[in-house]
């Protein structure tokens, strides 16, 4: 109700505002509460949730400028909506990569009336998050956020640029089957939401490809000895040993499977592809594959000029998801300029409208909020390096 | 066959980590009757302080032997490791030492939550990688595979046993400390320097915990904050299986836990019909601190603990 209340008085100041100056006494007479908004009209507030500190703080820092760098642009093309010239503005929150603080955040946001909200980067903080948003009927675009559960809730607010582990299992399941023609294959997963989800979509792929699930086997998010199920998985030897958890984990684990003596090729999803996993696998790492969702941000079809201005304005590289917060502004200026309003209740049915090319490559959304036919990458590790070697689904060409 | 030799291979291993985290347990235990808790967090101080010196080292010189980094890493990790623990007796312990033994128990676990949160600081949250130093190829014994570090970890919990042995039986420190554990009033009365003894007690603990801290993170290519917490609670249970306060014991427990652990985590799944899998592979070893608890309070090869109170 509030919202809505809100709504209107933008709606009503916008109005006002094209009828001319003329009149600028008159709202002031009626409500006072107006003014402020009225004041603000040109002023649009994006918010940003993300990781700008700890362990995760680079990441979120890559999405934050991508974010930013969408800002600049849009109020370089001097954007008009309803006849008032917009000036945008980037809200940056930082959630920690927290749940709870993820919360504290999206409340901080909503009251701060922005306009939509980039984020947040781990699913564990998306999902908390976006019912705020929901409640307050602000439009959600996650970057990076993969769990199937996030745009399961039932919100008419998610949406998401990466596809789904739904879709990342499925990818990594028939790579292994079909391309690396592999007969018998072992699961290991760490028991959490994320491992064990990815590790349940690979297995019922393999299945269903013919392919042969010898042995399952788990261990726990914070375990740093393996070789007791890897010796087990020995005596069955799978062609490929597939691994659902995250770089803590894979990394002492590649290294123990060499010290082994296991000759399996080791594959998993987005959770260890990362350099921290090289870094901690040391030379056990070669080899090693990886999904992650999205296309290499060189192959992207608008990489090489944003990687290039990207490069030029904050003298970094872009590490992975800033291409994903530069699209998703645009995806709200696109749904904004479609609805011929800067307000959330007016342009969030036209977000999930949205028809464009991003710089990750064609923008869609399905009626969940989930990207449609988002691809995924196989990356592999070269010299110690991870290298993308095929790219799975994404858009037919 | 080579399987079951392997899962064998890999239980002493990591029976080997435990007894030498065990053995400064227990050589606490021994003179004091203390468990000091904040011990697993002594190993992780160790294992973060010997990385980050070879980090230096390996940047600074690359070529540089992995010997003489391990050497080098160790003449740093192991004072400050017998900084901390002297501290940690000096401020936590002392004051206490008359206190009722509830007093000290809770200091320790104080002490461990100050020492985590200081390495979380000081090193952040992240997982810290060991430094690519040691070859990782594995040596083949009749089909089980075994790497250099491995080795070394096994060879060093004897090593280390057998070295405390001679320490607290043959000399004369050793036999105050023998004192100390007996009497401590009476062995004060017979010039015994009982603070000097036990300063020194928790100086060779925390030594024993700079190389353990090591040999650990040296062995899984990883160390963080955190790490400190359930390897010292499954010494504990190493040393608390062999019988805390006795040396020999603590590495019996300690090969003991490893091979229970190891075995299990590779069978119980085939034993329970896919009911339990691997991921329950530590609740055995608190299992087994039940059972112990149970049926032999005292350990399996352990000391008469009644006296000391």
């Amino acid at each position: 109700m509030k919202l809505r209340h809100t709504g209107l008085l933008i709606i009503s100041a916008l109005v006002l505002a094209a009828c001319g100056k003329g009149e600028a006494p008159a709202p002031k007479a009626d409500a006072p509460k107006v003014t402020p908004v009225a004041a603000q009209a040109g002023v649009i507030k994006i918010g940003l949730a993300a990781p700008l500190t700890g362990p995760q703080a680079h990441i979120g820092q890559d999405i934050k400028n991508g974010t930013q760098l969408a800002i600049d642009d849009a109020n370089a093309a001097n954007i008009e909506i309803g006849g008032v010239k917009l000036k945008f503005e980037l809200l940056a929150e930082d959630d920690e990569a927290n749940p709870k603080t993820a919360t504290v955040v999206a409340q901080k946001l909503a009251d701060a009336k922005v306009a939509g909200v980039v984020g947040h980067f781990n699913s564990g903080a998306s999902i908390p998050a976006s019912r705020i948003y929901s409640d307050a009927g602000i439009p959600q675009i996650s970057p990076s956020s993969t769990s199937p559960t996030y745009t399961n809730q039932g919100y008419k607010t998610t949406f998401r640029l990466v596809a789904n582990d739904s879709q990342q299992g499925p990818a990594i399941g028939n790579y292994v089957v079909k391309k690396l023609g592999a007969k018998k294959i072992a699961i290991i997963d760490d028991r959490t939401a994320y491992g064990q989800g990815l590790a349940d979509e690979v297995e019922k792929t393999i299945k269903a490809a013919g392919g042969e699930v010898v042995k399952r086997e788990f261990t726990t998010d914070k375990a740093t000895d393996f070789t007791a199920i890897l010796t087990t998985l020995k005596g069955l030897k799978p062609d490929v040993i597939m691994f659902g958890g995250i770089d803590p984990q894979a990394g002492p684990m590649a290294k123990q499977m060499k010290s082994l003596g296991i000759n399996a090729k080791f594959i998993g999803g987005d959770g260890w592809q990362t350099p921290n996993f090289i870094k901690l696998a040391g030379d056990a790492a070669e080899g090693g594959l990886a999904s992650v969702p999205g296309l290499p941000k060189d192959q992207m079809p608008g990489g090489k000029d944003f990687l290039a201005r990207f490069k030029a304005k904050y003298n970094v590289e872009v590490e992975l998801f800033a291409p994903f917060g530069y699209d998703a502004v645009n995806v709200f200026i696109d749904a904004m300029k479609r609805a011929g309003s800067t307000d959330p209740v007016k342009f969030l049915p036209e977000v999930g409208k949205t028809k464009i090319n991003g710089i990750i490559g064609p923008i869609a959304f399905d009626d969940k909020g989930d990207i449609k036919d988002g691809p995924i990458t196989i990356f592999a590790v070269k010299g110690g390096k991870w290298e993308p070697l095929e790219i799975v689904g994404g858009p037919a060409k | 066959m080579d399987i079951f030799l392997q899962q064998i291979v890999n239980g002493l291993v990591l029976g080997s980590v435990y007894a030498l985290v065990a053995l400064g347990y227990t050589m606490v235990y021994g003179i004091m009757g203390l468990i000091n808790f904040a011990h697993g967090e002594v190993v992780m101080i160790g294992a973060l302080v010997s990385i980050t010196v070879m980090q230096i080292f390996f940047a600074g010189a690359p070529g540089l032997s992995p010997v003489l980094l391990v050497l080098g890493a160790l003449v740093v990790a192991i004072p400050v490791c017998m900084a901390i623990g002297y501290t940690i007796e000096r401020v936590a312990y002392r004051p206490l030492r008359h206190a009722p033994r509830l007093a000290p128990l809770i200091t320790a676990i104080g002490v461990s939550i100050v020492l985590q949160n200081l390495a979380m600081m000081i090193w952040g949250r992240g997982y810290i990688s060991f430094p690519a130093i040691f070859p990782s190829g594995s040596y083949d014994i009749f089909g089980a595979r075994i790497t250099a570090v491995q080795i070394a970890i096994v060879v060093m919990a004897v090593v280390i046993m057998v070295a405390l042995l001679t320490l607290v039986n043959k000399t004369k420190m050793g036999r105050a400390m023998r004192a100390t554990a007996e009497n401590p009033s009476v062995a004060g009365l017979m010039g015994v320097n009982i603070n000097a003894v036990i300063s020194f007690t928790f100086i060779i603990g925390s030594a024993l915990a700079a190389i353990a801290g090591m040999m650990v993170s040296a062995n899984y290519g990883i160390a963080h904050y955190f790490m400190g917490f359930m390897l010292g609670l499954k010494a504990f249970t190493a040393a608390v299986l062999g019988g805390i306060g006795n040396l020999k014991g603590a590495v019996l427990g300690g090969l003991l836990l490893g091979l229970i652990e190891s075995l299990g985590a590779g069978y119980i799944g085939q034993l329970t019909g896919g009911f339990l899998g691997s991921h329950y592979q530590d609740v055995f070893a608190f299992f087994v601190l039940i059972l112990v608890l149970i049926f032999k309070p005292s350990g399996l090869i352990g000391e008469r603990v009644s006296e000391r109170a």
